[in-house]
Order: structure tokens, then sequence, then C-alpha cells
């Protein structure tokens, strides 16, 4: 994991985030300053409420910044306690116990306690709400405070990963007397308080005193979040000096950007990967030998230089990606191989192939660019792709899921259980291709309840290795997290879990 | 003076009809793009269950009729309803109540900032078209009089966004004399929030100022042939005077109208300038919200742009009518 992102960020040729990235701080972390930041991704209908959170303006505000989970990714990926101190779970994995971190404050003063633990989490399941940390918290079967900072959940089937699942960005601490105020006005425990909110515009926050992570995170005095979806528009606020940060950099204008000495590139490949799901029950792809020919049919690399314009690094047809624990690196790598392709078509007595491929940019940027990449590359196999654009409205909706092969993206999960069982477990809702394999089903569930890391990363990898060859799904490449900033600003290693330092850039970036 | 007052109810009625007809359209049009709310919404997330558990909450499942007319009759009374995200929300806790947070919320403060803005552009567009008309018209077929057709009729052939750029190019990056970012907030001084109002409000004056400044030079032209000012030429007045307080009297009619139609389209057209600058007009919010199929926002939306139109044409035609006395004591 470490190595790639470093590779991305050696890519960049900016010596500062070089040794940053080495781990080496060159110099304490100095307070102070107001943050201009310009993110993507806001609506004149965000809010306070973390289940609907799901894109990069309220994920960065609000869990980056406002708010507290009770665990937390460090930038180097591993996990540590946020609101949490500490944690333990029954060799099972079916009860955990969480002691909480004493002395911490809402910003209207209320301590924080185990009440506000077990409502903040009821909120997912509640009646009529439509949060999609649901799967999270459903298996929760019971919720007891064995005191007022310690927490007892009892799931309904062991998953040794639940600490790491309580790290997502939708599980936010809201104090337990008052939600509805607290999501009205962005009451949370986190480094900063809402000073001003106006949704799709403009968000001000400024430091709370006196904080439980004061001294290691939290340098900004204040930081003023500015809307800014179009992207030109975000590019040209960061050259004229009027952010000092931006997110989701436009890879056509990127050179520009990394011309001026000014501006410094953030870049790291982390889960975030595009798909071509082909649906197993529809002929021909239920033949295997069709599904390997066509991933041996794409150019992955030609993929990553052309649509990601080098952003990007080549997949394996599997889900996991380098921010993963248990990313198997060193699988066999599906290839372009367009003569491995006609062999495995003749051997399976097909005589050429002709397939429709459903392309639309909802699926992610390019994706009819990148299904004409796929056109032309099969042809050299022999097999006869026919690129069908779809419209972008409704492409969820009529598309995906429902036309035998289209193309899809995630952003990947942090554990591997919970990307697997989200997409690639036999009968759940999201199952691209409704491929299903009963020694995957099986590891999945054994993995899932298992606590030693040797064993689980030994079946991970089989998993993995499984999808990659058998599975119904080609996923080329994974898309890196590409954010821009001045070169005013310092930081340490930057995380991969999601764009801007794994969304938490507010509190650990500072000014150099 | 009577029947100043009667075109005016006249204009008024049939303004209201124009309202209801445009409601219909734009309700037809909104249902007639693929996918809702609940699929917009929800994008990958779109499972058949949660589409239907939210069209339910927001009463997407009634007929488009039914729907209509619910709308009409809050309408009617002033109730613009809650927008399909805020009861979206509201539902998440449980409850259809609404957040409070109404249509009309949403939209005045969006709608006060898109008429700040027209409005610094009115300041700077109406006068300097007017005066660059009747100089033009004055100078005609000289070197200005030709300078300025080329360059007011080369900014508006250009497409808005390039112009944008080009402006950010020239005024924010090369000389940063305005910022690029036009983010303007509540609480803003005054002073900065023109500051940052300005390159938008240069844009959208490069775009209107062709089309009033051509009528100008052209109404007034036409009149320069007339026998009444070829007498007060005789009479030895200077060519300025003439054209002041003879010509521009009488070409008055036309040129409010054209003046009336580009502040309309101030109010209305914005919304590719809004995004080029981060302006938080009532241009993004509309995008946004046809993007999500949000129909009240849609609809509120556009009634006030309907309403913008039919208030400032009727406001023209009152003028030239009151500019001209033979209108005026019609016999």
């Amino acid at each position: 994991m470490r190595q790639i992102s470093r590779r991305g960020l050696l890519k960049t040729g900016a010596a500062a985030g070089v040794l940053a990235a080495s781990g080496v701080r060159l110099q304490a972390q100095t307070s102070g300053g107001t943050f201009r930041l310009g993110i993507a991704g806001a609506n004149s209908s965000d809010s306070w409420d973390g289940r609907t959170h799901s894109d990069t303006y309220m994920i960065t505000v609000g869990h980056g910044a406002v708010f507290d989970c009770l665990t937390e990714i460090s930038a180097s990926g591993e996990l540590v306690g946020e609101l949490a101190e500490s944690w333990e779970a029954t060799p099972d994995a079916k009860t955990w116990t969480f002691k909480l971190r004493q002395g911490v404050t809402f910003h209207n003063g209320k301590p924080f306690n185990a009440d506000d633990v077990i409502a903040s989490l009821q909120m997912h399941t509640e009646e009529g709400a439509q949060s999609a940390a649901q799967p999270i918290v459903a298996p929760i079967t019971e919720m007891v405070k064995v005191d007022e900072h310690t927490v007892q959940f009892t799931l309904a089937t062991g998953n040794a990963d639940f600490p790491f699942l309580l790290t997502d960005y939708h599980l936010l601490m809201y104090p337990s007397d008052d939600i509805p105020g607290a999501i009205a006005n962005g009451i949370g425990t986190g480094l900063y308080k809402v000073e001003s909110f106006e949704p799709g515009v403009r968000t001000l926050l400024s430091r709370v005193e006196g904080h439980y992570k004061d001294g290691k995170a939290g340098w900004f005095d204040s930081v003023e979040v500015i809307a800014i979806n179009d992207t030109s528009a975000r590019m040209t606020a960061l050259m004229t000096n009027q952010v000092d940060m931006v997110s989701r950099v436009d890879f056509q204008t990127e050179p520009l950007l990394r011309a001026n000495p000014n501006i410094v590139i953030a870049e790291v490949t982390g889960n975030q990967h595009y798909t071509f799901p082909m649906l197993v029950g529809v002929e021909p792809f239920g033949n295997l030998a069709v599904r390997q020919a066509l991933k041996h049919a794409f150019n992955r690399q030609e993929m990553v230089d052309k649509i990601l314009q080098g952003h990007g690094a080549v997949a394996n047809d599997h889900p996991i990606g380098p921010a993963n624990q248990y990313y198997a690196a060193d699988l066999p790598q599906n290839s372009y191989d367009p003569d491995k392709a006609k062999f495995l078509l003749a051997e399976a007595g097909f005589d050429g192939l002709s397939v429709d491929l459903s392309a639309s940019s909802a699926a992610f940027n390019g994706g009819v660019d990148a299904a004409l990449l796929v056109q032309a590359s099969a042809a050299a196999a022999g097999i006869n792709i026919n690129v069908i654009q779809e419209p972008a409205d409704g492409y969820w909706s009529n598309v995906w899921l429902k036309k035998p092969w289209c193309e899809s993206y995630y952003s990947g999960r942090v554990t591997e259980d919970w990307m697997f069982s989200l997409a690639y477990e036999s009968g759940v809702p999201w199952n691209e291709s409704g491929w299903e394999n009963a020694r995957f089903q099986e590891l999945l569930l054994t993995a899932r309840a298992e606590l030693d890391t040797d064993k689980r990363r030994e079946m991970y990898t089989e998993m993995q290795m499984l999808c990659s060859t058998e599975g119904g799904t080609v996923i080329p490449m994974y898309a890196n997290y590409v954010d821009a900033h001045s070169s005013k600003l310092a930081h340490g290693e930057i995380g991969n879990v999601f764009h801007l330092d794994s969304s938490r850039v507010i509190e650990r970036w500072w000014f150099a | 003076m009577r029947s100043v007052q009667l075109i005016i109810l006249q204009r008024l009625g049939l303004g209201l009809l124009t309202l209801l007809v445009v409601s219909m359209v734009i309700f037809i049009a909104v249902n007639s793009l693929p996918g809702d709310f609940a699929q917009a919404i929800l994008g990958q997330g779109a499972t058949p269950e949660a589409v239907e558990a939210i069209r339910q909450q927001i009463g997407l499942d009634k007929p488009p009729v039914t729907r209509y007319f619910e709308w009409l009759g809050g309408a009617v009374t002033g109730d613009m309803g809650v927008s399909f995200a805020q009861a979206n929300f509201a539902s998440n806790f449980g409850s259809t109540s609404n957040t409070g947070v109404t249509v009309v919320d949403q939209i005045a403060p969006r709608l006060a900032n898109t008429m700040f803005l027209a409005g610094v552009t009115a300041l700077i567009a109406v006068p300097l078209a007017v005066t660059l008309g009747i100089l033009a018209a004055l100078y005609r077929n000289s070197v200005f009089d030709k300078a300025a057709n080329i360059f007011t009729l080369s900014s508006i052939s250009s497409p808005e966004f390039f112009v944008a750029y080009i402006l950010i190019l020239l005024l924010a990056v090369l000389n940063p004399i305005f910022p690029s970012l036009s983010n303007i907030f509540n609480d803003m001084p005054f002073d900065a929030r023109l500051k940052a109002t300005m390159l938008p409000a240069l844009t959208l004056t490069l775009v209107v100022t062709a089309h009033m400044m051509r009528m100008t030079r052209a109404a007034i032209i036409n009149l320069l042939a007339s026998p009444y000012i070829e007498m007060a030429r005789l009479k030895g007045m200077s060519p300025l005077r003439v054209i002041v307080t003879h010509a521009l009297p009488n070409a008055l009619a036309p040129i409010i109208n054209v003046i009336a139609l580009n502040l309309a389209y101030l109010i209305t057209g914005v919304v590719v300038v809004e995004v080029v600058f981060v302006y938080p007009g009532i241009g993004q919010l509309f995008v946004d919200s046809v993007k999500i199929r949000d129909i009240p926002v849609v609809q509120a939306c556009c009634l006030i742009f309907a309403a913008a139109y039919i208030l400032l044409n009727l406001t023209a035609d009152i003028l030239s009518i009151l500019s001209n006395p033979r209108l005026r004591h019609p016999k």
C-alpha cells in the first residue's frame, strides 16, 4: 500500500511532497492561519445529517472536521481510536466492548458518553431512515451501556472488522439529548465548530479551544470551505490564490497546474476502481472462457494512460485495492494478450465472439472512451464489441444491473469483507455480475469471524484470486485521488482512503 | 390615464394566464425527463424498494395530474411547498412534517443574490450602452462608430463562458484586480461583495451591451431624416443637442423595450456565468434542482423567470406609452 502511494507522490516530482511522504518531518507543525479549501460535490440540499453524506464536500467538513467517529484510520492506514480509546472482542468476534474517551465535550458543552454512542448509531436503523451505513448498524443486535464510558455491542454474526467499520463517515457521533438540533446546527465533538453554514455555498469553521486532539492535529485557526463544483472555476481559484487547496484535479489541465511553481499536486492510489460487470446469467457471459478471454482483451495500461491520463494504476479484476489491509499485490496479473483470448475462445468452441457493451459517462468520466478502447483492443483477439452509448440520465436505474455488460465504479471500502459483501457476495442486490461461487462464499463467511491476521490474509488472498480468475467483472484500473494545493501548505503522510488526505485534510495539514 | 390603468390590468391578467401555462409546460417537461427524484437522489443505490419508499414519502407515487393540481392549489394560496430534497431529509427523522425549510426559504437568498448581480450589471450596462449608442449615432460611420460596433458585436457573438474566461485571464490572473471567485455570502461587507461581483457583472455587461447600444443607435438614426430634425438643425443647434433633446425622446420607446428584454435576461439567463464564477444565484439552484428532478423548486424558479419577463415587458410598454404623448392621449 505504501509503495504505491509513494510512487504516486514521487511522480509529482514535488520535493516537499516526497520528503513529507517519507515520514520525515521537515519542521514541527505550526499553528495558525485561515485555511481556504475549494471542494467539489456540494449541493444546495446538503445538511449535517451524516446519514445523507455521500459526496466530498459534506464528508470533508462533517467527518473530517466538525464531527468524530469512534475509530479512525490514520494516514498510514492503521486503525486508531478517535472517540473510542480501546476495544476488545470475544474470540468469536461477536461481542465487542469499547472504552470511550473521557472528558470530551460537544460544541454545545454537553459531555460525551455512552448514551451518545447508542443514540447516534440507532439513527441509522430508525424506521424510515435512509442511511448508507444501515448494513453496518443493522447486524448489531444489542447495544449496552456498561458504564458512562463503556459500550458493549453484540453482533448477529462474528465480524472481525467491526472496529474498522466504525470509521465510516456516516457513523458520526451526535449529542443524544438533541440530535435534530445537532443536525440543524452542526454540533459535534470535532476539532472545528461551525461558525456559518450555507448549504452548497460556503462553510466557515473555527478551532475549538481545548480539544482532546490538541498537539496532534488541528493546526489552522479557522477554515473556510467553499463549494466550487465547476472544475475550471476550481482550478482557476487555486491558480489565482483564492483558495489554498482544491479537490478533484482536472486531468486535462493538471500539467498546467504542475507547471506553476506555487502549486503542488497531491496524488495517492486508493481503492477507487472502475468496473465492467458482465451478467453471468446471460449468455455468453455464463461461459468462463468468454469471461477470461474478455479479461485478456483489455489493454489496461493503455486505459490508465488514456482515460486517467496516467493518474491511476492497473487493477487485476478484483475490487481490493492498495488502501486495504490484505491487498494481494503479487497475484498473477491478467494482462492484454489477444492470442491468449483467441485461444481461450477457440478452446471453448467459439468462432469469434460478438457482444454488446453499454457505456456512459455516468459510470465514470471517460466511460464511453474507455469502451471504445476496449472495442479496439478486443478486435485484435477477434472479439467484436458493439459499444452502445447510454444516456447518463437514469443510467443507474435503467442500465446498471440490467444490461448484460455495462460500466460502473466503486470508491472501494476500507475492509475486504465490506467490499466483497457489498457487491460480490451471493444474492446481495448490488452483486453487479450475479457471479456466485461456493468456495468464495465459504471463505467470505469464515474470514469475517476470524480474528487471526495471518489466516485472514490467506483467505482474502484466495478470494481475490478467485475474483480475478473466475469472477464476472472486469476491473481494469484503480483511479487515483488527485488534489492540488498551494506550496504554502505542509503535511505528513497522505491517507489513501478518500480524496483530501482521506477527507481529513482540515485537521491534519498546516501552513509551513 | 384611464387607458394606461386598463392596459396594466389587462396585461396583468394575461400575465397570470401565461404563468399558469408556463407552470403546466414545465411540469410536463420535467416529468417527461428520464428518471425521477427518487432515482436521481439514490444514484447507484436505487434499488426498487428504496425508490418506492422515497416516492411514497414525497408523494411521487400519485398520478401526475393529481400532483399538479395539489401543487397548483398550494401555489395559488402562496404556498410553494417543500422541495423534494428537504421532504426527503425530514422523512429521515421518521416524520413527514417539513423541517421548516420551504422552497421560498431556499430560493429567497439566491434570488436576492441574482437581483444584486443584475442590478450591478444594469447600472453599468444601461448607461454605457445608451451613451455609446448616442455617440455612435452622433458620429455615425466614423472610426469610433465602427470600432464600437465591432467591439460590442464580437462580445455578444462570443459564448458567455469564453468572455468570462478572457476576463478572468485579463483581470484576475495577469492583473489581479478582481477575484476570479464570486462566492458572495450573507454577511459579506458591501464593498467586498461589490468587488467579488465585478467580474460576472462585467461579463454580463459585455453580453448585453451590444443589443441595447445598436437599438439606441438605429432608433436615433431612423429619426434623423425626419423634417423636424432638419428644422432643428437649420435653427443652428449643435448635433449633440439635436440628438439628445429632439431625437432621443422620440426614440425612447424601442430603446426601453430592448432594455427591458435585456434586464429580464440578466435575471433568467445567467446560469453559465454563475457556474463559471461560482456565484450563488438562482441559476445554480435551478440547475441543481433540474438535475435531481426536484419539481417544486424547478416550478418556483420557472415562475420567477416567467414573472420577471412579464413584469419587465409590462413596465417597458407602460414607459413607452408614457414617453409618447400620442399614446398617452389616444383619440
